[in-house]
């Protein structure tokens, strides 16, 4: 990955944020303009797929809403599943407990629903269960935590992780347009999770096609609190800092408070996650944030269309392929103040 | 509230005959629970239908129940005891992580699974002896004892695994905990065995009589000739050894070993303990009223899945169960004073 060419990169990320303009803007037109198709040419692999169809029941399970990244999840899976009158969406939300979180699923299988759409709090222990419900002709979703056999589900739907890291690090080095010697700083989330491990990586990778690299870094734990301590300390150590990336935004909250306390305004501030807060600075462009890089909170929405798909045997609109994909990660594309706009509505609430 | 019991050579054997001997008392302590469980049953039915009503989802409820109520049968005979033991979520989670190491995985591959249920075990009823030495010998009060083992256990065990998921591979350990024989699964039947060692330990042997005193009042227990220091350090032992067996559970249903395993069981677990009927004082404990406790809170989730409601009012309802639960226990040891 590292061997590719910067710009095939950054075409690559480009190509992944129109993708996933389209599909917002898809969704958006089908729901709205729901009879107006123009569709007969391409046949069953089209938009025609929100029309109602037979009836769906869905399963839904996700971790404690501890955080607005993870309280959105579950609000935008209601609110997806709310706009179809063909879905029946049963939410079991809010568990950090596997052992309860395996009793909601058992739950499902015994309610012989379609499909389930899952976000485990841990995806190697919520493998056997999910394995059961395949067993038993259910169709499982299986949403960014990934399982650990790939029998556990018919599709999973993930974010990029590394694409996150490469997206941060691409617009430093656009933005830097060929300076040396820059100082880059970077505060993480929590330390031993392999998904910090990759987006740190994707940073650096990024970094080190244009000269540059992570200079101070320094680890949060996603929340507010955590981000204050570790960013105070962090201005401390590093007095002039010209690019900080700040891997989530949740935890950024907290990040800004030890900016503001501080009182930096040298360097440009980059996000993480996509929250409307940090979207909403973006677009006023009156603080440090200039950018912030999405790790979709509309991931298990996607999850209900496309279990609403599978289980209705219908196939991806805009995919030549008859059958829905296995796995789909989604883009981490950089939203800037020129394209927030597009971004905003949806992103999710701190 | 030591000064509003009765005088501890009486209190010491009346409450043994509780369940067996004197019937009624046994029923009459036992009836709120019967009823709040059989409430919540209507209401699932009610709600449910056959959804409710069915073999399988009792089987979910139970194997919810099992792991949780393992736990909360050992923790009966602690606070029974006097004590309180914050710890238990760390320790089965120290014990899953240390039982499906690469190296005990090694263990279980040469001389059997085992290897694994034994190391689970061994991890656990160390860990309680720890806490029971320390509140023992060392005189820490049993709060903060455990506040510490609470947060050195999953400190360790996210150590050991670097806070990552471990996977168990042994197929027979698997196949063993995962089967269900004659229909029941192998977990329910393991939580059924420790309830009824549980009961029985507590209730028809010397160690079960030593708890009740110790808790009742440990000063009138050592003139009694009782080992106070000792057997406080088997109680919490024992404990260990429950949530050893939970972890065990734990990771057959999970099929992993976690640092994260167990988290917040052990207000889950003292909260079941209480509502059964034990006094968090000590001296008075009942293993029937924990299972009914473990169960009353398993199905009150159970329901709440079923039909769509949020964990967040499941937890406010949870809540209001252990006040009136509390206030009803209070009405009841006035009036026998």
């Amino acid at each position: 990955m590292s061997t590719i060419h910067p710009r095939r990169r950054r075409a690559f990320a480009m190509a992944g944020a129109f993708a996933a303009a389209t599909l917002v803007l898809g969704a958006c037109t089908n729901s709205s303009s729901g009879d107006s198709d123009t569709s007969e040419s391409i046949g069953k692999s089209n938009t025609d797929n929100d029309k109602s169809g037979d009836k769906v029941v869905i399963g839904f399970s996700a971790p404690a809403a501890d955080h607005g990244w993870m309280g959105s999840i579950t609000k935008s899976a209601v609110a997806q599943a709310d706009k179809y009158d063909d879905v029946e969406l049963k939410v079991a939300e809010g568990t950090n407990d596997v052992n309860l979180q395996i009793s909601q699923v058992e739950t499902f299988i015994n309610d012989k629903v379609d499909a389930i759409v899952l976000l485990p709090f841990d995806g190697a222990a919520m493998t056997s269960v999910a394995r059961k419900a395949m067993d038993a002709g259910i169709t499982v979703i299986n949403v960014d935590r990934e399982f650990d056999s790939p029998f556990a589900a018919r599709t999973t739907v993930l974010g990029d992780n590394y694409g996150m890291g490469v997206s941060a690090g691409t617009f430093v080095c656009e933005d830097a347009a060929g300076k040396k010697g820059l100082k880059v700083a970077e505060i993480a989330g929590i330390d031993s999770l392999p998904l910090t491990q990759e987006r740190s990586k994707g940073f650096s990778d990024a970094l080190k096609s244009c000269g540059l690299k992570v200079d101070n870094r320094v680890a949060a734990e996603f929340t507010v609190e955590s981000g204050e301590k570790a960013a105070s300390n962090l201005l401390q150590a590093a007095p002039k800092i010209d690019y900080l990336w700040n891997h989530d935004d949740d935890q950024g909250v907290g990040v800004l408070a030890a900016i503001k306390n501080a009182g930096r305004d040298e360097f440009t501030m980059i996000g993480g996650a996509g929250s409307a807060d940090v979207m909403d600075a973006i677009k006023a462009d009156n603080s440090v944030l200039k950018a912030t890089v999405i790790y979709p909170s509309t991931q298990a929405a996607d999850g209900i269309k496309l279990a609403r798909l599978l289980v209705q045997g219908k196939s991806m609109s805009d995919l030549a392929e008859i059958e829905v994909p296995r796995q789909l990660k989604l883009a981490a594309p950089i939203v800037t103040k020129d394209n927030v706009d597009t971004y905003l509505p949806s992103a999710f609430r701190s | 509230m030591s000064a509003s019991l009765q005088d501890p050579s009486t209190t010491v054997p009346t409450p043994t005959p509780r369940g067996d001997r004197g019937g009624s008392v046994g029923l009459a302590r036992n009836l709120g629970l019967v009823i709040a469980l059989v409430i919540l049953c209507v209401v699932g039915v009610a709600s449910a239908g056959d959804r409710f009503a069915s073999t399988d989802n009792l089987l979910t409820i139970l194997r919810l129940a099992a792991v949780i109520g393992v736990v909360a049968i050992g923790m009966t005979f602690v606070i029974t005891g006097g004590g309180i033991d914050l710890s238990v979520g760390a320790i089965v989670a120290l014990a899953s992580i240390w039982a499906t190491t690469t190296g005990t995985q090694a263990m279980a591959d040469d001389i059997g699974w085992v290897a694994m249920v034994f190391s689970a075990v061994l991890v656990g009823t160390a860990c309680g002896a720890i806490n029971g030495v320390l509140i023992a010998y060392g005189r820490i009060v049993p709060f903060i004892a455990t506040l510490a083992m609470l947060a050195s256990a999953r400190g360790l065990a996210e150590i050991i695994a670097d806070r990552k998921t471990q996977i168990i591979r042994n197929q027979g350990f698997l196949d063993f905990f995962g089967a269900e024989p004659l229909g029941i699964p192998v977990i329910v039947i393991i939580f059924a065995v420790v309830t009824a060692a549980g009961w029985f330990l507590l209730n028809r042997t010397t160690f079960g009589r030593r708890t009740f005193a110790v808790g009742g009042n440990p000063e009138a227990a050592r003139l009694a000739g009782i080992k106070v220091q000792r057997h406080t350090v088997y109680l919490y032992a024992l404990l260990g050894t429950t949530c050893g067996i939970a972890a065990v559970m734990l990771m057959s249903r999970t099929t992993t070993g976690s640092s994260t395993h167990g988290n917040l069981y052990e207000l889950d677990a003292i909260a079941a303990v209480v509502i059964g009927g034990t006094l968090l004082s000590g001296g008075r404990g009942t293993v029937v009223g924990t299972l009914f406790g473990v169960l009353i809170f398993t199905t009150l989730t159970n329901v709440f899945t079923l039909n769509n409601l949020s964990t967040s009012a499941q937890a406010v309802a949870k809540g209001v169960i252990i006040v009136i639960a509390v206030l009803l226990q209070q009405r009841i040891a006035n009036r026998k004073t």
